[in-house]
């Protein structure tokens, strides 16, 4: 099997209104990752794109309006989805473009404008539901989520300041990343808890805000890399996805079981047995709080039940034994959904190559693991990388 | 390493199919294609790809409603937005980086749902320079016809002459829904649409699953005596501006083309294959897609038109199965039952409309309106 790396990374600022289209979105991600790893787009023989709903853009087959911002015009072309799991799927993809022998250096753009739809792009997310059994009911995700962060709290006995407590790291760590939107060094597990109440038991502090935002990653062979002198590739040690019945409702949804069967076969490919001591550290996926727990035990990071404890004894902190979510994640960077590949297998490319500046983990690292989640609660794919 | 197909399930086409849901097409033509490669979907396939765009299923995120109806819960599975035969180069490429032996590839059409066919259409406009110019974007198709009857010197009547031959081809399949007896007069006397495009040039819509199994090469011949091979596939967008983008000739056929056919080692492509299906949406699409992929000279198709080049029976049967026209436009469906039926074709299981000998042959596709999308699979039989 060819050997594949990441060779560069470019995101937009996160935010909740970008003045920029779509279009320019993709091209400012893509120009800085080609920038970063010394490429024209001459040199990348095809495109991969990723995004979530077409309804947020309000474009049908969004990605071939955006072809162009992403460099795709007379090359191979291709978007794949699995809703807010896209996020670390589309570079996947990017993989086996690679490692299939069929290209040597592929692009790959994601991108969200989620600002489009109006008045929330909440209203989207009415449309995602099974339309005789759900639809009637009128659900909305924050309910759902609410349902999902209550079940694994009850299973686990679970406070709510340990989660809480997840909200408030990542929002501290994401005042080092020079995209985010939701910093805020002073925070408190107390100004979480006194944040409006969303959906018992979500405060809207819980909550990862909604973000227009564009990232793009260049993935090329080792053949690739070595010609090109390329420096600190980081390579892809093991991918893996999976997704869960569409009926959410017959599911225990204290535990992702579709995460844990998608990492084991990243892991497998990775030839990782013992993930909490054969990995430094995680960017799992942070929509809500609870959710980078969850994540966390879904990879087999600790055992289950035990992330909120690890959480309340800093292990997860950026100086931490296990840093999780050092970029800031999506509670602090922001959420334009496909985008937040560039807060997650982003950040393992900047982290593992040395470059992610005042977000550097302070000791040695080696190994990462990421995550992104999607579809109805009942999707994940997983990437490891390794310096 | 070579990729085999071994399993083919086609749901027969038709305009509408009110007394099954989407997912109970998906279930059969999924159920068919494992039945034919004799695999337990729940065990032996690795991976699922379904090709679906969010907007002609009704759904936000359609990529949640897949898994149940594939077997493919707790399994790898995800979409590709786009043709199946770009989904099929990604099942390709899965098992030649060494994630999947075997994958399930799924396309469909449920258009009968979709009350605004024309309306989702223009909304894959530009929302800012296309879009608010109304209307139906049928236009986009007569001024393109226009464009490429001008430059190729063919003449509507030609273009009729396609449109009785699909349809009538597709009276003799028994998967097809529109098949009839025309005469190229009806053609020219029908409607017009958006001038020179008459309501007959238009391909009908309809209703439709397709699977396909794909193995790698060791495992294919386990599961099949005679796996139809997959020796290339390629695909290319265009431009997706109206206003730079080719209009008289198919660039992004041309480049999918090549990519296809590099693979492949397809020199000489007006020798190499028996049959092609080729995307035909539109009538005119058909002899600019032919010349796009090499299989008629640019200058000479309108000869070739009128010569029976491209009837069943003809020196490159092209749309043996009736086509768009003939069996009806199954959009994101239309390029993966294009390469089922040249598998059929390659394995003998053509029924009536059987080319004797078939032992190459080549699927072209392209997304629709106002793509300028294409893909290319170049299969075979044998070594």
């Amino acid at each position: 099997m060819r050997k594949v790396a990441c060779i560069g990374a470019g995101m937009t600022l996160f935010r909740r209104r970008l003045l920029e289209t779509g279009k320019e979105m993709c091209w400012e991600a893509a120009r800085m990752a080609l920038d970063s790893a010394g490429l024209t787009i001459d040199d990348v023989d095809a495109v991969v794109f990723g995004s979530a709903p077409d309804a947020f853009d309000g474009i049908h087959m969004k990605g071939e309006n955006l072809l162009d911002g992403c460099g795709g015009v007379g090359k191979p072309y291709v978007r794949v989805f699995t809703g807010g799991g896209t996020a670390v799927f589309s570079p996947i993809a990017g993989y086996w473009h690679v490692a299939s022998g069929a290209f040597d250096c592929v692009l790959v753009v994601n991108e969200e404008k989620m600002s489009s739809c109006q008045p929330h792009p909440q209203s989207v997310f009415g449309h995602i539901w099974d339309p005789i059994l759900d639809r009637p009911l009128k659900p909305n995700l924050v309910w759902i989520f609410a349902m999902e962060m209550n079940r694994y709290m009850t299973v686990h006995k679970v406070r709510y300041e340990d989660v809480a407590a997840v909200a408030v790291k990542n929002k501290r760590n994401a005042v080092a990343h020079p995209c985010a939107q939701l910093a805020d060094p002073n925070i408190t597990v107390d100004d979480v808890k006194n944040s409006e109440m969303m959906a018992w038991p979500v405060r809207r502090l819980d909550i990862s805000p909604p973000s227009d935002g564009a990232s793009a990653l260049v993935i090329a062979s080792e053949d690739f890399v070595r010609k090109r002198k390329v420096e600190s590739p980081v390579w892809f040690s093991g991918v893996g996805w999976c997704i869960d019945t569409t009926m959410w409702t017959d599911r225990d949804l204290y535990f992702p079981e579709y995460l844990a069967r998608a990492a084991k076969m990243a892991y497998k490919q990775a030839r990782i047995d013992d993930p909490r001591k054969q990995i430094d550290f995680a960017e799992p996926y942070d929509p809500f709080d609870y959710k980078e727990l969850h994540h966390m035990e879904g990879l087999g990071l600790c055992k289950k039940g035990e992330a909120p404890v690890l959480t309340r004894e800093g292990v997860t902190q950026r100086d931490g034994d296990l840093p999780t979510c050092p970029s800031g994640g999506l509670l602090g960077v922001g959420n334009p959904i496909a985008a937040t590949m560039g807060i997650k297998v982003g950040e393992l490319y900047w982290q593992l190559s040395g470059q992610a500046g005042k977000r550097q983990i302070p000791h040695e690292i080696h190994t990462g693991v990421t995550n992104a989640w999607g579809d109805l609660m009942q999707f994940s794919s997983v990437v490891v990388m390794r310096a | 390493m070579r990729v085999g197909i071994v399993g083919v399930g086609v749901v027969p086409f038709r305009p509408a199919t009110p007394e099954y849901s989407w997912k109970e097409i998906m279930y059969e033509a999924a159920s068919r294609a494992y039945a034919d490669a004799d695999i337990n979907p729940r065990e032996e396939v690795d991976s699922f790809i379904t090709c679906a765009e969010d907007y002609w299923e009704g759904f936000g995120i359609f990529d949640e409603f897949t898994p149940d109806q594939l077997g493919a819960v707790l399994r790898p599975a995800c979409t590709v937005t786009g043709d199946g035969i770009q989904g099929l180069a990604q099942g390709v490429l899965q098992i030649r980086a060494g994630l999947a032996d075997v994958v399930a590839v799924e396309a469909h059409s449920k258009i009968s749902d979709l009350l605004t066919y024309e309306g989702v259409v223009r909304h894959a406009m530009d929302p800012i320079w296309n879009k608010p110019l109304g209307g139906s974007p049928y236009y986009l198709a007569g001024l393109e016809m226009d464009a490429y009857l001008r430059a190729a010197k063919l003449s509507e009547r030609d273009c009729a002459a396609i449109v009785t031959k699909n349809r009538q081809n597709a009276r003799t399949n028994e998967r097809a829904a529109h098949g009839v007896k025309l005469d190229v007069e009806d053609v020219l006397a029908s409607p017009p649409i958006s001038t020179p495009l008459k309501e007959l040039d238009v391909a009908p819509l309809a209703d439709t699953a397709v699977v396909l199994v794909l193995a790698a090469e060791a495992r294919a011949k386990k599961l099949a005596s005679d796996p139809v091979w997959i020796r290339g596939v390629g695909w290319n967008s265009d431009s997706p501006w109206l206003e730079t983008r080719e209009w008289a000739e198919a660039k992004y056929l041309e480049n999918a083309a090549k990519m296809a056919y590099s693979e492949a080692k397809v020199r000489s492509p007006t020798s190499e294959f028996q049959l092609a299906e080729v995307d035909d949406k539109f009538s005119y699409k058909e002899p600019q897609h032919l010349e796009a992929l090499g299989l008629s000279k640019k200058g000479s198709t309108a000869k070739a038109i009128r010569a029976g080049t491209f009837e069943l029976g003809g020196d490159l049967p092209v749309n043996a199965s009736g086509g768009s026209l003939g069996c009806g436009n199954v959009i994101e469906a239309s390029g993966l039952h294009r390469v089922a039926e040249v598998a059929l074709q390659l394995r003998g299981h053509a029924g009536r409309n059987q080319i004797d000998g078939a032992r190459t042959g080549l699927a072209a596709s392209w997304r629709g309106l106002p793509t300028a999308t294409g893909a290319v699979a170049v299969l075979g039989v044998g070594r």
